[in-house]
C-alpha cells in the first residue's frame, strides 16, 4: 500500500502519519505538497492534522479549495482509501467528503487529552483490527472538533453504520451523538478527531493507533 | 463596462446550532448588571469590493462566493448587503 500525506501550509502532523506508515509500518510513503495535482501512484491518501491555512474563516474551509483537493476528491470517487485526522476531518466535510461540521468546543477551550473510545462496527476496513479490543485510548488535540450535523444525517450515520468512532466516557467536546469518527457511505472515506498516529509506537506508552493503519495493508 | 461594488456580508450560525462563545459572552454581560438579554449570537462581518457588469451579476458571483466558501450551510446562514462601491 502506498501512503500520499497531504501537505497544507499549517499542516503538523504530517510528519508523524509519515513516521508511521514508512518507518513503523514499512510501507511506500511520500509528502504530497498541496500545490501538486497528480496523486495516482497513492493508494491511500491521509489529510494530516494541523492548522490549514491557519484555520482561517473556518478550520478546513480554504484548504478545500488547495489544487490538490480535486484529486482527493476523484481518488474518493474512485473507491480509494482517504483517512482525514483532525484538521483532516475538518477539511474532509469542508469538501463535502463526508457530512456534518465541526464547530467550537463545548467550553470553548482546546482541549489536550488521552480520551478512551468506542470503537463501533468492527467490520470496515478501518476498524477491522479492533475487534478484540471494542475500547481503545487515543489522544486529542483540538479547539473544533464538536460533530454537528442536522437530525435527518445524524439517523442516516447511525442506521448506516457509519459512526465508527465515539467517546467512551465524558463527552470532551460536545459532539452530538459523542460522535469522534465517521465514514462516507461507501466506507472508503473516514474523518476522526482523534490522532491514531501519535499512539502508534509502543515506545510512547500506547500503540491503540496502530491497528487503524495495519488494517489497510 | 464594469460598475464597482462593495459588498458586506453577515454570517451567522444556523439557529440548530449552539453557540458557546454566544452563551459565555451572555454571561460576561450577566455579570455587568445586564440580566435580561435573552440570547447572544456571535457570527462573522465580511467587506468585500469587486466589479461586474451589474448588480444582479455581482449577487450572483458573491452569492456562490458565500455557498463555497464563505459560509457552511451545513451550520451558518448568510445574508448579502451590496452597494455601489464608487
Amino acid at each position: 500500500m502506498k501512503f500520499g500525506i497531504i501537505v497544507f501550509p499549517g499542516s503538523n502532523c504530517d510528519r508523524d502519519v509519515v513516521y508511521v506508515t514508512r518507518d513503523l509500518l514499512g510501507q511506500p510513503t511520500r509528502t504530497i505538497w498541496h500545490e501538486e495535482t497528480d496523486l495516482h501512484d497513492v493508494d491511500v491518501v491521509v489529510i494530516p492534522g494541523g492548522f490549514s491555512y491557519g484555520d482561517y474563516l473556518r478550520c478546513g474551509a480554504i484548504a478545500r479549495f488547495s489544487p490538490i483537493m480535486k484529486q482527493v476528491i476523484a481518488h474518493a470517487e474512485q473507491g480509494k482509501y482517504v483517512l482525514g485526522i483532525c484538521n483532516g476531518f475538518q477539511v474532509l466535510t469542508e469538501a463535502g467528503l463526508l457530512p456534518g461540521a465541526l464547530v467550537r468546543n463545548r467550553d470553548l477551550h482546546f482541549i489536550c487529552d488521552r480520551v478512551p473510545l468506542q470503537v463501533e462496527h468492527t467490520d470496515s476496513i478501518w476498524t477491522q483490527g479492533y475487534s478484540n479490543t471494542p475500547t481503545i485510548n487515543l489522544p486529542i488535540a483540538h479547539g473544533e472538533g464538536c460533530y454537528h450535523a442536522d437530525p435527518d444525517t445524524l439517523d442516516r450515520l447511525e442506521s448506516n453504520g457509519q459512526v465508527l468512532f465515539r467517546y467512551a466516557g465524558i463527552n470532551p467536546n460536545g459532539s452530538l451523538n459523542n460522535i469522534a469518527g465517521i465514514c462516507n457511505e461507501a466506507k472508503n472515506v473516514i474523518g476522526m478527531m482523534p490522532h491514531p498516529e501519535r499512539a502508534a509506537d509502543p515506545l510512547l506508552g500506547n500503540a491503540d493507533g496502530i491497528h487503524l493503519f495495519k488494517s489497510l495493508i | 463596462m464594469n460598475q464597482k461594488y462593495q459588498a458586506r456580508i453577515y454570517v451567522t450560525l444556523r439557529p440548530s446550532v449552539v453557540d458557546p462563545a454566544g452563551t459565555a459572552v451572555q454571561s460576561g454581560l450577566a455579570h455587568m448588571g445586564y440580566t435580561d438579554v435573552e440570547s447572544v449570537r456571535i457570527g462573522k462581518y465580511i467587506e468585500v469590493n469587486l466589479s461586474a457588469t451589474d448588480e444582479a451579476q455581482a449577487h450572483t458571483q458573491l452569492d456562490r462566493m458565500c455557498d463555497q466558501l464563505f459560509a457552511n450551510p451545513v451550520i451558518e446562514n448568510y445574508r448579502i448587503e451590496l452597494d455601489d462601491g464608487e
